[in-house]
């Protein structure tokens, strides 16, 4: 794949359009002619290669809590783009808003650095009354989604969906396609969210642990004693098994495709009909787990790249995530679509039915998960549900990939040396290990980190905390398996260790135990192929997006390892990705809860 | 801020770890360690603001406190400017009490951020109220201790060369996720009486105090509590001599509060 790595000074090209107030009037704007008028969560008729976007804000109330939000043509989510695979797509994005820049950014597509549309990285993002012209040709097909880049706009209001059509026949045809986009409405600042985040970590939390939820506790925990000491456990380490979600239902308000649970957002079928439901996380703290009673889903789809259908009656998408399922719903009745928090604080839901206005029936929330000395990174400590085999590969320790680099050696003569990115390569003495490791050690235990995961696991066959064994079939990581080899078979010669960390108490975020602004860049050589190993050394789940890059997820599955771009780290674990780094530029690489990303949970990696 | 520098000094050391693993003779290297050169972004905008100053402020005890001997009004609290790492705390707490202001205690602080859970503190306290004024240098630590203990420990020396030191503790028993009891204790230790203050050498006073809060909002709690105040050891003889009261344990109600 070639993409030209800056494009020609006259295709980028701004001009100056009148500042158009911000409020109301933006929306009476004529819209884009793609845009118009179809139901939310109905992709347009066709594609299109050009597109027209105003930023502007809205005056826009959900759920009685009214925001006047930054958005893409007074809606939100914005409209669904279109697009054709092998099209080189025009997208002008005009800022309408009073005094501040704007970006898009298109999570998940492969492109030029300049076009990912990321301010400081790409370019210096979009001025009021600004227009700036995206250009692209698009290598890729499938489901993604655009979102600000700038300040906090994507929590408020500036996201929507990408569909594209692929070159080639989908293989999944479908009668019915529908975009099921999931995100949060809150009239809460995230300035104030961070601001309350920094004095009390825990204040969105209203699920603790209580003298109350004692007799719970312990009848679940089997008896007083062992509830007690578990506890203990917890309050000695000053953190909480509680804390699943660090933003609550108790101010989201859950939304499917810009609808709250009772505004009930229908999607109509025949009986009989095959259905695409093309799912998108596009909150900014919020994981969803799905289902829909009565169906079973077909997962064909997972971050735009097609899979070996997995039939699942249950699903984990982590923020930014997106995963195509295909249902076939034979009865003449509604089906309910529930998405519910991960923390069970609440639920985004809708309706498939035959008829419009139909309402299915709304199953009760499960019980909230509760966090585990797995998620400490404390091991399985005998809990006996890992596999030999699975702890064999937990145990790797990251010296031992030096010897293990040596085996590869044999396969580097086959090694595609076009690229030319590796100068120096034969110079390589072979005394030395094929594998170059940065391995940074276990992360210190200092202010801005909390936990060290002393035996981090392999959960790539768990569906996450809350699902384990809750009687349904759930998707695993492990069981993603790409419809089609991987397009890069060289070994990786380059493995690049991060830990994940935080300290909670201080609502402090980064990587090997530092923030952002401490740290220095991850450069990669253009042409590299590099293994990206993380362990989460925190108790929470963190959705790893690395832009402008694939990542190959090292599941199992051989060289059909599945291509995302965005990868949730579970508490406790070690799993490793493998990147081509054959984009040059600047990208993004971050955790996509937004306040983790925000609060030091982000690196720039230069690709030169 | 000798511990500012003193941090500074050993950046390079903190932030990459040691050179060398214990034994197994692996070098470690952060493939995101700091660069000397400065990533240049473009527009000179960095993609994240992980470096904001926050402001807090909180009320911890803003309280009328009720006793046939007679009632009592005090406040104790507490805010914040700064960084992560570094911070300017004031702390102020006061009791009045028959009309007169006693215990008045105003500190302003840097605070240095020095582990997970504490921070080290050091700066000026003022003793000003109706009594004689009184100037101490402070320096202590502040943080959150194994169980979740919220503790402060404070070491003082005065302009007239004298020591003293105070320790705080407190503890959040969540009785529902709303509804809070809190035990709570502060203890002043002085080497040498101040009879003017009603101080007296050794363990002096103590403030003390079971609350039970119900958080409305999480910034705003109004609260039931007992409440005790008292002199002990030689402090306690020197009130009982000037006809004071030595100690008295009050029903008090109050509201917590913070921004």
């Amino acid at each position: 794949m070639s993409i030209p790595s800056r494009m020609a000074g006259g295709l980028t090209r701004r001009r100056f359009v009148a500042r158009v107030g911000a409020g109301g009037l933006l929306a009476a704007l004529p819209r884009p002619s793609q845009a118009q008028a179809t139901p939310p969560g109905v992709p347009p008729a066709a594609a299109s290669a050009t597109w027209n976007l105003n930023v502007g804000r809205a005056h826009i109330e959900i759920d009685r809590k009214s925001l006047n939000a930054p958005c893409i043509g007074g809606s939100v989510p914005g409209p669904i783009l279109r697009w054709r695979q092998g099209d080189i797509v025009t997208i002008n994005v005009t800022n309408g808003l009073e005094n501040a820049d704007t970006s898009i950014h298109w999570h998940g597509i492969r492109l030029p650095a300049a076009m990912d549309g990321v301010p400081g990285l790409s370019f210096a993002g979009i001025r009021p009354g600004e227009t700036f012209t995206y250009r692209f040709r698009v290598h890729q097909s499938g489901t993604y989604w655009y979102h600000s880049h700038s300040g906090m706009q994507e929590v408020q209001g500036l996201y929507g969906a990408v569909v594209i059509d692929p070159r080639e026949p989908d293989p999944e045809p479908c009668d019915r396609d529908y975009v099921i986009l999931l995100s949060e409405w809150t009239d809460v600042a995230p300035s104030d969210i961070v601001r309350n985040l920094k004095m009390q970590d825990d204040y969105y939390t209203f699920r603790q642990r209580t003298a109350a939820s004692f007799p719970a506790d312990a009848r679940r925990a089997g008896g007083a004693i062992a509830a007690l000491k578990d506890r203990l456990a917890w309050s000695r380490m000053r953190m909480a098994a509680t804390d699943i979600s660090d933003v609550s239902g108790i101010i989201y308000t859950y939304l499917l495709n810009g609808h709250a649970p009772d505004m009930n957002w229908n999607g109509l079928f025949r009986p009989g009909e095959r259905i695409r439901l093309r799912f998108i996380n596009a909150a900014s703290m919020t994981f969803f787990d799905i289902r829909i009673p009565g169906l079973e889903m077909l997962v064909v789809q997972a971050d735009g790249n097609d899979v070996d259908p997995v039939p699942v009656d249950e699903f984990r998408i982590g923020v930014a995530e997106t995963y195509d399922v295909i249902v076939r719903p034979t009865e003449d009745r509604a089906y309910t679509i529930f998405a519910q928090s991960e923390d069970r604080t609440g639920f985004a839901r809708g309706t498939l039915a035959p008829r419009v206005g139909m309402a299915g029936v709304i199953p009760p929330m499960d019980p909230r998960p509760v966090r585990t000395m797995i998620d400490m990174g404390m091991g399985n400590m005998g809990m006996g549900d890992m596999k030999p085999g699975e702890s064999m590969k937990d145990m790797d320790m990251s010296g031992m990939a030096g010897s293990g680099g040596m085996s590869d050696m044999g396969s580097m003569g086959g090694m595609d040396m076009a690229h030319g990115a590796m100068p120096g390569m034969g110079d390589m003495p072979m005394a030395k290990p094929a594998m170059e490791v940065d391995d940074p050690g276990p992360p210190p235990l200092n202010v801005e980190n909390q936990n060290v995961a002393m035996m981090p696991v392999d959960r790539l066959g768990s569906p996450g905390d809350g699902l384990e064994e809750n009687g349904r079939r759930v998707l695993t990581y492990k069981q993603l398996r790409a419809t089609r080899p991987g397009a890069d078979p060289r070994p990786p010669t380059r493995e690049i260790i991060l830990h994940l960390t935080g300290n909670m108490e201080r609502y402090i975020w980064g990587f090997n135990g530092r923030k952002f602004s401490e740290s220095g860049p991850i450069r990669l050589k253009l042409g590299e192929r590099v293994r990206f190993t993380l362990i989460n050394d925190t108790m929470m789940e963190h959705p790893i997006h690395l832009h402008g890059l694939w990542s190959e997820l090292e599941n199992g599955q051989g060289d059909y390892r599945p291509y995302k771009h965005t990868i949730i780290s579970q508490p406790g674990s070690r799993l490793s990705y493998l990147v081509t780094a054959d984009v040059p530029g600047m990208w993004a690489y971050h955790c996509h809860l937004i306040y983790h990303m925000d609060l030091g949970m982000f690196r720039t990696v230069i690709v030169a | 801020m000798k511990g500012a520098l003193l941090v500074t000094a050993l950046m390079p050391f903190l932030l990459t770890g040691p050179a060398w693993a214990q034994g197994s003779g692996t070098q470690y290297v952060a493939a995101d360690a700091p660069s000397a050169t400065p990533v240049a972004y473009l527009g000179d905008m960095p993609p994240v603001m992980d470096h904001e100053r926050y402001f807090h402020g909180i009320l911890d005890q803003f309280e009328g406190r009720y006793a046939a001997g007679g009632s009592a009004f005090r406040w104790d609290g507490e805010a914040w400017y700064g960084t992560d790492y570094n911070r300017i705390w004031l702390k102020s707490e006061g009791t009045v009490q028959n009309g007169k202001l006693g215990d008045g205690d105003h500190e302003i602080l840097y605070s240095r951020a020095i582990s997970t859970y504490f921070n080290l503190q050091g700066g000026v306290r003022a003793d000003l109220d109706d009594g004689p004024t009184r100037t101490w240098g402070a320096f202590g630590i502040q943080g959150l201790a194994l169980y979740q203990f919220e503790v402060q420990a404070t070491a003082y020396v005065s302009d007239r060369g004298r020591f003293a030191s105070r320790v705080e503790g407190s503890y959040d028993f969540l009785l529902t996720n709303r509804l809070i009891l809190q035990p709570q204790a502060e203890f002043n230790l002085y080497t040498k009486a101040d009879a003017a203050r009603q101080v007296g050498a050794g363990l002096s006073d103590v403030d003390a105090g079971l609350r039970l809060r119900y958080e409305i909002w999480r910034k705003f709690a109004p609260y039931v509590a007992v409440t005790y105040a008292g002199h002990l050891t030689q402090g306690r003889r020197i009130v009982r001599d000037q006809g004071g009261e030595t100690g008295a344990l009050r029903f008090t109600f109050g509201i917590r509060s913070w921004f």
